[in-house]
């Protein structure tokens, strides 16, 4: 079985791929895909955690993990949403022309 | 003998694997299974073909194909040899694709469409001891990896930069994710019996004969009930008639698979139909005892003549509906989903509690019935307030 | 670092990177959708077979179809005229990089290299279901609350308003 350490910095990296792509892409849409990979990264991290602890029929790992699946889909339902009404008034989604509150 | 008969094919692959040395063993015994379900499903998708133009063509009133027979000889197979005819035209005809398309999408569209639903084909329990997967969560596996099939659909209608078969991707699509649900919910009923996700458990607690009918969930109010709405959702979810208005011919131009031809055709054609034999396959492990005979005294039968007939007699229902019910249209079809099958499926889980927690007898028939036929009534005539159907009027041509 | 594992973290990233650089909004999507199917094949290596299907249903059959259809209707499938990253972008790398090098640096001097994992771990529906009812059922009936919010304001957010 691969050791703990190979699964954590497989979640490590997809967190800062995630955080790269979030800080750097203009679209709100792929802002938002990579705020998706960030909770994934997460949830594997919680998973190999588990896996690995001293006490796996707790399931502490699992149940996290099961609501933060479901609290992540409901944040892409809201934040797509949002988005979609965001486009419908600046006729844009580029994150950089969304200025109206500045100054 | 019988039971000999019923395990014929377990027996023929633990006789194959011992063949080889134990090195080699699991390897073998897996891909034996995968080669074992490629084929058999395939040779029935090859069956199903032709029973399907055979059937709707005697509904229509004309014979369907009878001449095909074995190429280069005299033998005459009364049209069962048509499926040979069409993939050796499949594979000979030119593949082409628009220049505007998205090449790699549209290549990879069809393979992302057939393999999800052959990976659902895995956990279906085809006969005592013969189901390929075992899997503790089976159900949610088949459900999970069937969804995979949407996007797939989508990848199709966007890649082909063709506005009918985007038009066709997007209502294939709403159509698919809204009878999701109410499938789902309508298995929930079975799990909350049966206490168990997977397939075979299901099964095995249908197998009883208690009283003069089967165990089957099928024969109880809240098991017909979810056995009506699977079937329609799962009629959906293939996109099949009378929910085919994605993909109809008279509409839209084949909707999302309009721009492909020969063998990527026949890929999606032959997902679709696998999509049908997971669907029927499913109903059958859920709702109607799965491998189980319907009475003692013909378990003679093996096991798995039972699964397979019980999944053609599905798709027999599905070519009888298709050629006989006209097609719904686009806001009909969501309406349907959302404000009847949904609540339906809900109400179906009230009547499924109370089923497990009345005493067994005559109350809990009437009360379980009451509860699920009610809403029914009530639903069916206030959804139908707004259609003013008059009385039919036949209009003949002068 | 076995061979399956090695193979699905190679995928993950590379489907992730893909999500990240690609011009094309819809070739994001579908590359995501490969990650997150690559994290289920992970979730199945670890032995939480529920989990991972339940990721597959959820993510790939719904939260990746949504996300399709906000780049369909936010008119996200032609290309872009100007650049796809924001004039700062190295920033964000940097900023990235600089994380993954912490992250990475602190689990390799942390107690993690020690773990040793358990012989065979038990995770059936059945003790989920369990788990779920008496443990967590507080959680349970939340979430439920959160999803029907959530759904009823992704709805009214996304409503065209009536012209006047």
């Amino acid at each position: 079985m691969t050791p703990l350490v190979g699964y954590l910095l497989l979640s490590a990296m997809l967190f800062a791929i995630g955080l790269a792509g979030a800080l750097t892409r203009r679209n709100a849409i792929i802002v938002l895909i990579g705020i998706e990979l960030m909770l994934n990264a997460a949830n594997l991290n919680f998973i190999a955690f588990w896996r690995f602890s001293e006490h796996p029929e707790a399931l502490t790992g699992i149940m996290f993990v099961i609501f933060s699946i479901g609290v992540a889909a409901a944040e892409a339902a809201v934040g797509l949403a949002l988005i979609i009404a965001i486009y419908r008034h600046y006729k844009t989604s580029n994150v950089d022309e969304m200025d109206s509150l500045k100054g | 003998m019988a039971d000999s008969l019923d395990q014929i094919f377990v027996l023929l692959k633990h006789w194959l694997v011992a063949l080889l040395p134990p090195a080699a063993q699991p390897l073998v015994a897996v891909v034996l299974s995968v080669v074992a379900i490629i084929s058999v499903f395939g040779a029935l998708f090859a069956i199903t073909t032709v029973f399907e133009r055979k059937g709707l063509a005697r509904i229509q009133n004309r014979y369907g194909p009878n001449r095909v027979g074995i190429p280069f000889t005299k033998i005459s197979l009364f049209g069962f040899g048509q499926p040979i005819a069409d993939g050796i035209k499949a594979l000979i005809k030119e593949d082409l694709v628009p220049r505007a398309a998205d090449q790699i999408v549209h290549y990879l569209a069809p393979i992302a469409m057939l393999v999800p639903l052959t990976l659902t084909l895995a956990v279906l329990p085809c006969g005592r001891n013969m189901t390929a997967l075992d899997l503790d969560a089976g159900l949610l596996y088949f459900f999970a990896v069937g969804a995979g099939a949407e996007l797939a659909v989508f990848m199709a209608g966007w890649s082909s930069r063709n506005k009918y078969s985007l038009f066709g991707a997007m209502r294939a699509i709403a159509q698919m994710i809204s009878y999701e649900v109410p499938l789902i919910l309508s298995t929930v009923a079975v799990v909350m019996i049966v206490g168990s996700l997977s397939p075979v458990k299901i099964v095995e607690a249908q197998a009883g004969y208690g009283g003069w009918l089967p165990d089957w969930f099928v024969f109880t109010p809240w098991g017909l009930a979810g056995f009506l709405i699977f079937i329609t959702a799962a009629t959906a979810e293939s996109n099949r008639s009378p929910f085919d208005l994605p993909e109809g011919e008279s509409e839209i131009v084949a909707g999302y698979f309009l721009e492909y031809s020969g063998f990527k055709f026949a890929i999606f054609f032959m997902a679709e139909y696998f999509g049908m034999f997971a669907a029927g396959g499913m109903a059958a492990t859920l709702f109607l005892g799965g491998y189980a005979a319907p009475a003692q005294w013909l378990n003679w039968i093996p096991s798995w003549v039972w699964f397979f007939a019980k999944t053609m007699g599905f798709i027999f229902f599905l070519i009888w509906i298709r050629g006989t019910l006209p097609r719904l249209r686009q806001d009909q079809l969501m309406n349907f989903a959302w404000k009847f099958m949904l609540p339906m499926a809900l109400i179906n889980i009230v009547a499924v509690a109370l089923w497990h927690f009345m005493t067994p007898g005559i109350p809990r028939w009437l009360v379980c019935s009451a509860v699920v036929v009610g809403p029914y009534l009530l639903m069916g005539h206030g959804l139908m307030q707004n259609q003013h159907v008059g009385k039919r009027v036949y209009r003949y041509a002068d | 670092m076995t061979i399956p594992f090695a193979i699905i973290a190679v995928l993950t990233i590379a489907a992730a990177v893909g999500a990240m650089m690609l011009r094309n909004l819809v070739h994001c999507s579908l590359a995501l959708v490969v990650a997150f199917v690559g994290l289920a094949a992970a979730y199945l290596q670890l032995d939480a077979q529920f989990v991972g299907f339940a990721q597959v249903l959820v993510y790939v059959g719904a939260v990746a179809i949504l996300i399709v259809f906000a780049v369909l209707l936010t008119r996200g499938g032609e290309a872009p005229e100007k650049s796809v990253f924001s004039s700062s972008w190295i920033w964000g790398t940097l900023v990235a990089a600089g994380v993954f090098g912490m992250l990475a640096w602190t689990i390799n001097n942390s107690f993690a290299s020690q773990r040793e994992p358990a012989e065979k771990v038990e995770a059936t529906v059945k003790q989920i279901g369990d788990a779920l009812m008496t443990k967590f059922v507080l959680p349970l009936e939340v979430i439920g609350l959160l999803l029907t919010a959530a759904l009823i304001g992704a709805v009214i957010i996304a409503m065209k308003e009536e012209k006047k």
